[in-house]
């Protein structure tokens, strides 16, 4: 079902886990099947410096977070909101249809996650 | 056994065909080949052959020959029985194969009754509601003897009481022929389905059982083979290895259940000792090969995925794994939430797992477990 990119991403997943005090967070869940993702972002220089993810959910959810992941690492906040799933799934061999709904929810929850630093950066230039 | 580099714990999916099945098979295959039809000897061979796997089949299953119909496996002995029963209402249990609840499903778009019979948190049926929904208007009860999923076994004894004469009662036995004792006279079962490939037979054959009597429509018609039952030349090679399949399976019964039942116990124990685990089914009345867990904070699809690059063969109730992507109806009829039923694995022996293998497994489930638990968002 899945292609050799995908498994291997899935056997050795990247950027898992949680950062300590991260400068932004976002979660985002799937109402079809029921997934979870959760992202934390470290941001220095208006530059990604860390990002990790947290999924519980399936081989291709855990195989695009980890890839998605990858692909905003060192990345600008600019260029990072400009990543689409089509990217993510490209750069995995693609995806198959009926997984499409969890494999959005990287690239979602990383999007939510900039948009969040991004609010919280105006409240305090605002103070 | 032929070795293979994994450790198969798949087999209520199905088995690995037993090589004195497969001799016997291939010995039918080309000895009589004939169309037990056909008037000629090698046509007469064929018949013989068939006839013999019926009388076989026949006397291990606790019926006569003539009450024995051979179909395609247990879908197709399925839904010759639900649909073939013409009537009212039908009432099948909410934890049948799909087979009969997609069958009922179907029925139930064209205008028929049909009510699904509610399970206990253990996957038991209610035998107060069953009974409260039996009427002078039900045609069909349809309760399985084993489910395939948490492996319940159910009270069809009871059941086929509260039907009585005037009621019709199926039951799929696909997950305990081979392995419970099943006398179909004794039970007074109506109908009754088996499928060869759950006891190292061949896949595509199985047995409708329909008692002597009954009066119950063809799904196939034809060439009128099987009584006008189930038309088709008959799959002779199948059908002998079915009926060998099945032999094999009685003349070991009791000691190899016994085996598999202490493994069973023993995987139930240790994973049981993995935090925020819980067993799905029965605790007793369960099929001695049968294993099935629910661990929270960690989705199926992964967990057997991951299982498989340890070499181990299992299957999940997730949500996420199935073509629907929707949690299994069995783990929703015992009423799990869809965080544990998203956990769920199932682990399904059979005669050629090894206690090695077996502890080879239970070091590595909870390895992964835990590997997926860490990178999980729903924290145990
Ligand atoms: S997480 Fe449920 S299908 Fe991918």
């Amino acid at each position: 079902m899945y292609s050799e990119k995908v498994m291997e991403e899935f056997k050795k997943p990247k950027n898992m886990g949680k950062i300590k005090n991260p400068d932004a967070i976002a979660e985002v869940g799937n109402p079809i099947c029921g997934d979870m993702m959760k992202v934390y972002l470290k941001v220095k220089d208006n530059k990604i410096e860390d990002v990790k993810v947290e999924t519980f959910g399936c081989v291709s959810a855990i195989a695009t977070s980890s890839k998605a992941t990858e692909m905003i690492k060192g990345k600008t906040l600019d260029e990072a909101l400009k990543l689409t799933e089509k990217e993510v799934a490209d750069a995995l061999d693609g995806l198959p249809p009926i997984k499409m709904h969890c494999s959005v929810l990287a690239v979602k929850a990383i999007k939510k996650a900039i948009e969040d630093y991004k609010k919280k950066q105006l409240c305090r230039n605002d103070l | 056994m032929i070795a293979v580099d994994k450790i198969y714990l798949d087999n209520a999916a199905t088995t690995q065909i037993d090589e004195k099945v497969l001799e016997e098979m291939q010995r039918v295959a080309l000895e009589n080949y004939g169309n037990a039809s056909s008037l000629h000897s090698l046509g007469q061979n064929a018949l013989e052959e068939l006839e013999k796997a019926r009388e076989k089949t026949a006397k291990l299953l606790g019926c006569k020959a003539s009450e024995i119909y051979f179909t395609s496996g247990g879908s197709e002995s399925n839904n010759t029985a639900i649909k073939g029963a013409a009537g009212k209402k039908l009432i099948v249990s909410a934890v049948e194969h799909p087979s009969i609840i997609k069958t009922a499903e179907f029925l139930k778009e064209n205008r028929r009754e049909v009510v699904f019979a509610p399970v206990d948190e253990k996957g038991i049926i209610k035998l107060e509601e069953l009974k409260k929904e039996i009427t002078s208007e039900t045609a069909l009860v349809s309760v399985m003897h084993a489910n395939n999923e948490i492996g319940s076994i159910q009270p069809v004894k009871e059941i086929a009481e509260l039907c009585g004469e005037k009621v019709l009662f199926h039951s799929d036995m696909v997950q305990t022929a081979g392995k419970l004792e099943i006398d179909l006279h004794k039970l007074n079962a109506d109908l009754a389905s088996v499928s060869g490939h759950k006891f190292y037979g061949p896949k595509g054959n199985g047995v409708l059982y329909i008692k002597e009597d009954t009066k119950l429509d063809a799904l196939i018609h034809g060439g009128g083979q099987e009584n006008k039952m189930r038309s088709g030349t008959e799959n002779i090679p199948g059908i002998a290895g079915f009926s060998k399949a099945l032999e094999l399976a009685y003349k070991n019964r009791e000691t190899e259940m016994q085996r598999q039942e202490k493994i069973r116990d023993k995987i139930i124990q240790s994973l049981l000792e993995i935090k925020k685990s819980k067993l799905n089914g029965h605790e007793k009345q369960r099929l001695s090969n049968n294993v099935n867990f629910s661990f929270f904070g960690v989705e199926g699809e992964a967990l057997i995925t991951m299982l498989d690059f340890e070499g181990i063969q299992a299957s999940t109730g997730s949500a996420c794994s199935s073509k629907s992507l929707k949690i299994s109806h069995v783990l929703k009829a015992i009423g799990l939430d869809h965080i544990w039923a998203h956990g769920s694995l199932r682990i399904s022996l059979g005669k050629n797992n090894s206690e090695k293998e077996v502890e080879v497994a239970l070091e590595k489930i909870p390895e992964v477990i835990e590997k997926l638990r860490k990178m999980s968002s729903v924290k145990i």
